[in-house]
């Protein structure tokens, strides 16, 4: 028999409080942890902390800094949204970079089939629609798979990643290459053509269309979870699945709604991307955003104003990252370290969301 | 003037700002890469470039550079923030960056850049490259001369002219010094993956091959050859750690010599835009030391035929030469032609297998 020096009490409910501080606690313990890693690595802490988190927003170059950070988070965003909305209700959508790529795909596909035409107002808005319907269609397979042969869509929309990644490779050495582009791979680029370009809508501020639907789609979020009955069913099937459906709310019909939702606003994001920011369907074109949007998903709490916050502090910490690496040195994976540690400790203080911390007390056996 | 106009005007007045050294400061050298500086290939190259640019300059020059780069936007955004903090030259070395490197440039018409294994050009854009397919043909001809299942592999990353020409290099010399000789592709459409890269090895290894050629990044494969005992070569860097077996020989990739060139033109105000397809003979393409794991004739034929390739003797792609189909290319003793070799989208005939696309 001996004294436990801190022991976790579980808490009857969990604490508000702590799930609003945990991401902030979480922010400061990355920032000192990763000032200790940047001191190790010889780099002045306080100046690696400032690069990342001060400087693009309020350092020389912020004028350039800022556009970017929309940019960067835009995407973030607009996936995240949708993601949040699922994983609420236990529905888990892995698979986003997938539909981001697939949305990418369709939208691409459909605004070079009309090149060189020049009716914007309706190729643009074609290809808006095409880019949700490719990520809503490629979110359905696992959504179907799941709600008549009950398969998991964790893993079914993970792996549907890797077909689209292939599909990709396929689609920008074969159907979509440039057929000006001397055998190199890679389709036309969709932002110099000015049918489908998704330009700066004002110059310098990096507010690009993606953006704007990025902030539509939180607004729609929280209209939707605090006012509609879908908000109501998603919070109730997460919270108590069987009293779920004592109350009528239609499982296979919420699994089919919010991977479908998430899904399409993945391929929004891909869609946004690959005619603005990215320009073309390349082989490398996505870069993880809809892997990165589930951190920003948990980091915003599953919150739609949680999530828009989260979004821009998750593109600060890559674009101050940048800088750091270009400015200071830092290497890559120092930076990538870092961005894994806020995830570590996100996941670390939830902990005191649900359990209080007992020092000394009772003995244990 | 409205508030679009100020802030366009604010942009160019800030963006200005870098040229407007006054030739006491140091030049800054900027490079992107794509992958990390220790991939141990074809980044770690680049960055011996960097070294030895600071190394000639000494205080003369700045270097800063960003590795492991996503190319698409963020190579933009990349290369944006250098020329922002003052870069004079910016080195861009991938072919992803192609249309990043030129939307940028664009932006800071002072600032240069030099785009490696690209096609499009600007004012202020200069393109560079390396013909890798002459240290291919020496490759093949060990290959060819080693092989003992009569079996060759090799690790194809993307189905793009650089990497087939590299591909009908290697079988064209493979198949003089072998005719029964026989090549197996594996494609993993990656530059830099030392796992994928591994399991393409190994799954070559177990189809017969006892030769791996890569044209990837990382040593992955010469671990798994080393393994299994069978002969690699070094790509873009020596990687000389598992020379005398498996590594007989390897390609490396000298940008050292062009990297200094550049920097000292626009020191002197002499840089203009050009487009630089340089080989074994000015020493961008080094064919690493061949081992003793070698025969003394092979390695002797070796070193003739690359001495034969840097003089200008003998040309990697001289006819008679086929097209897969069967069609005819070259005619006995005729050459390929550059603007053929860099939009390269066919195999030479008895390769199996299609071109993926």
């Amino acid at each position: 028999m001996r004294e436990a020096l801190i022991r976790l009490e579980k808490r009857p409910t969990p604490s508000k409080l702590w799930s609003w501080a945990t991401p902030l606690v979480a922010v400061v313990a990355t920032m000192i942890a990763g000032g200790l890693l940047f001191g190790a690595l010889g780099t002045d802490p306080i100046v690696a902390i400032r690069t990342i988190f001060y400087d693009p927003l309020f350092g020389e170059f912020a004028f350039y800094y800022r556009g970017q950070l929309l940019v960067k988070a835009g995407p973030l965003i607009l996936i995240a949204i949708g993601l949040s909305l699922g994983f609420r209700a236990g529905i888990w959508n892995i698979g986003a970079e997938g539909q981001y790529i697939m949305g990418a795909i369709c939208g691409a596909a459909v605004g070079l089939a009309f090149y060189p035409l020049e009716i914007r107002w309706l190729i643009f808005p074609l290809v808006v629609i095409s880019g949700a319907l490719g990520g809503f269609l490629w979110a359905m397979i696992p959504g179907i798979l799941r709600t008549r042969f009950n398969t998991n869509e964790i893993l079914v929309s993970l792996l549907l990643v890797y077909v689209a990644e292939q599909i990709l490779a396929w689609m920008a050495l074969g159907p979509l290459r440039n057929p000006d582009g001397n055998g190199f791979p890679g389709s036309r680029n969709l932002a110099q053509y000015s049918s489908t370009s998704n330009q700066e809508l004002i110059v310098g501020w990096g507010l690009h269309w993606g953006v704007v639907a990025a902030l539509i789609a939180v607004i729609f979020a929280y209209v939707v979870l605090s006012r509609h009955i879908l908000g109501l069913n998603i919070r109730l099937a997460g919270e108590a699945p069987r009293a779920a459906r004592f109350a009528g709310v239609n499982p296979e019909r919420l699994v089919l709604l919010c991977l479908g939702i998430s899904g399409a606003l993945a391929g929004l994001a891909g869609m946004f991307e690959v005619t603005g920011p990215s320009g073309q369907i390349g082989i490398d074109f996505n870069v993880g955003y809809g892997f990165t949007a589930i951190i920003v998903a948990f980091l915003g709490r599953l919150h739609p104003i949680g999530v828009m916050l989260a979004g821009l502090l998750m593109a600060l910490t890559y674009i101050g990252g940048e800088a750091a690496q270009a400015s200071l040195g830092l290497p890559a994976a120092a930076i990538q370290a870092f961005q894994g540690m806020l995830l570590f400790f996100l996941l670390a203080f939830d902990v005191l969301t649900n359990f209080r911390i007992r020092f000394g007390g009772r003995a244990t056996a | 003037m409205n508030k679009r106009t100020l802030l366009a005007a604010l942009m160019a007045a800030t963006l200005g700002m870098p040229a407007m050294a006054d030739g006491h400061e140091p030049l800054k050298v900027g490079f992107i890469y794509v992958g990390p500086i220790g991939d141990g290939g074809w980044t770690f190259e680049h960055h011996q470039g960097l070294l030895a640019v600071e190394e000639h300059f000494g205080d003369k020059v700045e270097t800063v550079f960003q590795e492991s780069v996503p190319e698409g936007a963020d190579s933009e955004r990349a290369m944006t923030q250098m020329a922002l903090q003052g870069a004079d030259i910016i080195f861009t070395t991938s072919f992803g960056f192609m249309d990043p490197t030129i939307n940028v440039a664009g932006k800071f018409p002072d600032v240069k850049f030099e785009h490696a294994t690209g096609y499009k050009r600007a004012d202020n854009v200069s393109t560079y490259s390396a013909r890798f397919y002459e240290g291919r043909a020496v490759q093949g001809h060990i290959a060819g001369k080693m092989t003992k299942t009569g079996k060759i592999g090799y690790i194809a990353s993307f189905p793009i002219p650089e990497v087939i020409r590299g591909i009908n290099a290697a079988y064209i010399h493979a198949k003089k010094a072998n005719p029964a000789v026989e090549m197996n592709v594996i494609w993993v459409y990656t530059w830099f993956d030392p796992a994928k890269e591994a399991d393409a090895a190994k799954a070559l290894i177990d189809n017969g091959v006892d030769v791996v050629l890569q044209h990837t990044d990382s040593t992955a494969p010469q671990a798994a050859a080393a393994e299994a005992g069978v002969i690699s070569f070094g790509q873009a860097s020596d990687m000389i750690e598992y020379a005398p077996l498996p590594r007989v020989s390897s390609i490396i990739d000298n940008w050292a010599p062009y990297y200094i060139q550049r920097v000292q033109a626009v020191m002197d105000g002499t840089w203009v835009s050009t487009d630089t397809w340089d080989g074994i003979a000015p020493g961008m393409v080094e064919i690493g030391e061949i081992t003793d794991a070698v025969p003394s004739d092979v390695k002797a034929e070796a070193e003739a035929l690359r001495d034969a390739i840097a003089s200008g003797e003998y040309h990697t792609f001289t006819g008679p030469l086929n097209k897969q189909d069967g069609s005819v290319w070259l005619a006995e003793g005729e050459t390929a032609d550059d603007g053929t070799l860099a939009g390269m989208g066919f195999y030479v005939e008895g390769i199996t297998g299609d071109i993926p696309n």
